[in-house]
């Protein structure tokens, strides 16, 4: 078993709690802070959209920017630069504001292509997925035996019958073909 | 160097990945000594943020040993041991001066609607995070901050997001002396949010969820009094009839997009993906708060829209308040209740898991098994 946990205690049986006795209670009570308390600071509120700004970051891997910016923000980070079919769609997105549908679920639908193109990436380095390790069902046979074999046979199941049925109108369709293909 | 490797929704692994560099003269390299995987973890985990790429690492709660720094960074040096808000802020920018650092203008090209984030996708700032043994941080002589020798570092490591977090949604609830305040969700982020519901006056804090283990702990850890939404008729109702037919005084969303009670809102929100997640808990946030009164949010949405009952907030009179975390704006009251005693942040930890092992932590997590709370990864290096 890899995880450890820590001991934890829960005793406490009543129901309401008297404030009394909590430790630090109301210590940072504050009446003025009614839903217009300013926690936000005005104080440097100049209205400009003007700043010192920090230096520039140099991008040297491809970069897609949000066309609600005014400029490209000083810092960003290198992660994973857009590539293959899903860096294309994710391109094509970056056309459309943040406030538009359609650049959110070209995203996602990128992300979902990406998926493929990593277990293709992994191929080509001759390295296969461990799936089940990846999705953490190890955990899941320490933690939630029942619940795995559950879900192992509910799958089991499905593809079972989904298989059945498929050869049942496989064989229920042949002579049709021979008939077809024999007039 | 060993970094968390997303794959895909469900699917991660840890790989040998190139060592971060210094990419722009404010950045620093920091080892990595712990980190956590939090609520927010398991929507790109769930593959609903949009622009989640394969091959990046994920983890925005971190803290370690400064490494390596870039020339602009005159007030850390190697060896210093510090603790890594969440939000990547410059200091400087329109909304950094406001004090809002997690709304920076200048650390996410991707998207204005939200600032930089370590390991949150690309639309948070493409950034590789600290699920790793060792993370590039920008604006390293702004963000960070060194850990005081007294400190635990398990306290400081939460001190990086969920404490700030549930403290700022207390904070943002406006809470007035004898209060009554509802927190939505019993994960780590509700349970500091209940626990400093007190430090702001709250005459009586009631937390809501469906696992009774953690309903359970925090209703010793804040305290509070506890319910399970799967045993009440309606939570409505039962809000209403439990404060004289009025409501409570402010109802704190600690949920988000990933919320469980409807199954119209799991169809529409987490299987077709027609709004961002599912908003049952922030609906009933908005039904059960008191006319006037205020819905703090700080359970994250995806950015497209959700289905609420607006029309209540105007008829209502709501107050709405939102945001992410200014961890950095909270960081010397935060470090001071931890130190006099008034928040125990570490007690929340629930596993320890070595950063190889992580694909069984996040589906622990996620899955909420083995009674998880909140879980630490150590890297080997560390
Ligand atoms: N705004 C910020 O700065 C910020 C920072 C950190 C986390 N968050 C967000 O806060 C939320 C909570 O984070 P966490 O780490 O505690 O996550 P978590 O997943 O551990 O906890 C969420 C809890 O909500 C419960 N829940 C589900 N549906 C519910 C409902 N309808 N009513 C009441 N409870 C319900 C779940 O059972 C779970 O215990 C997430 O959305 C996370 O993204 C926001
Ligand atoms: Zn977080
Ligand atoms: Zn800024």
């Amino acid at each position: 078993m890899s995880e450890t946990r820590v001991a934890m205690r829960t005793s406490n049986p009543a129901k309401t709690v008297d404030h009394a006795m909590i430790v630090g209670w109301g210590v940072d009570a504050n009446p003025q802070n009614d839903p217009t308390y300013p926690y936000r600071d005005r104080s440097e509120d100049d209205h400009s959209g003007e700043w010192q700004r920090p230096t520039q970051q140099e991008p040297d891997i491809e970069l897609l920017k949000s066309v609600e910016h005014k400029w490209l923000p000083a810092v960003f980070g290198t992660a994973s630069p857009p590539s293959g079919l899903s860096g294309s769609m994710r391109r094509l997105a970056f056309r459309w504001s943040e406030s538009n549908w359609a650049h959110w679920l070209l995203l996602i639908g990128a992300d979902r292509v990406n998926m493929i193109e990593g277990v293709i990436e992994d191929l080509a380095h001759s390295q296969i997925p461990n799936i089940p390790k990846e999705m953490g069902v190890p955990a899941e046979w320490r933690h939630n035996k029942t619940g795995l074999i559950k879900k192992v046979g509910v799958t089991a199941a499905i593809v079972g019958t989904v298989t059945a049925l498929f050869l049942a109108q496989k064989k229920a369709r042949e002579p049709e073909m021979r008939n077809a293909l024999n007039p | 160097m060993r970094a968390m490797n997303y794959r895909g929704p469900y699917r991660i692994r840890v790989d040998e990945k190139p060592m971060p560099r210094i990419e722009h003269p404010r950045d620093a390299v920091v080892k990595v000594t712990r980190s956590c995987i939090c609520g927010s973890d398991l929507h790109l985990y769930h593959g609903m943020v949009p622009d989640t790429r394969v091959g990046q690492t994920f983890g925005h709660e971190f803290c370690g040993i400064v490494e390596e720094v870039g020339p602009e960074v005159e007030n850390l040096k190697a060896g210093d041991h510090v603790l890594v808000p969440f939000n990547i802020a410059c200091g400087q920018c329109h909304f950094c001066k406001q004090g809002l650092f997690g709304n920076c203008h200048e650390s996410n090209p991707q998207a204005t609607a939200v600032g930089g984030i370590f390991g949150y996708s690309h639309t948070a700032g493409g950034y590789d995070g600290g699920q790793a043994e060792y993370a590039r941080v920008p604006y390293a002589d702004f963000g960070p901050t060194i850990i005081p020798d007294w400190m635990d570092p398990d306290d400081a490591v939460l001190l990086t997001d969920v404490v700030p977090t549930g403290y700022q949604a207390a904070e943002m609830a406006g809470i007035q002396k004898g209060d009554t305040v509802v927190v939505f969700g019993a994960g780590p982020v509700g349970m500091l949010a209940a626990r400093s519901a007190w430090l702001f006056g709250a005459g009586r804090v009631i937390v809501i969820d469906h696992i009774d283990y953690r309903l359970e702990f925090v209703r010793d850890f804040a305290p509070a009094e506890v319910y399970n939404f799967k045993e009440l008729d309606d939570v409505v109702v039962f809000m209403k009839k439990t404060t004289d037919g009025l409501g409570a005084d402010v109802c704190i969303d600690a949920v988000g997009a990933e919320a469980t009670g409807s199954m119209l809102q799991t169809i529409l929100g987490k299987r077709l993906k027609l709004e961002s997640g599912s908003a049952i808990a922030l609906h009933w946030a908005i039904n059960s708060v008191k006319k006037g009164g205020v819905v703090s949010i700080v359970g994250v949405y995806g950015p497209t829209g959700n289905m609420v009952p607006i029309g209540n907030v105007v008829n209502k009179g709501l107050t709405i308040r939102a945001n992410q975390a200014s961890v950095k704006r909270l960081l010397p009251r935060l470090i001071e209740h931890v130190r006099v005693g008034n928040l125990n942040p570490k007690a929340i930890i629930s596993h320890r898991v070595p950063l190889d092992d992580i694909a069984d932590a996040y589906h622990i997590f996620s899955d909420k098994l083995d009674e998880c709370i909140k879980p630490v990864l150590l890297p080997s290096a560390a």
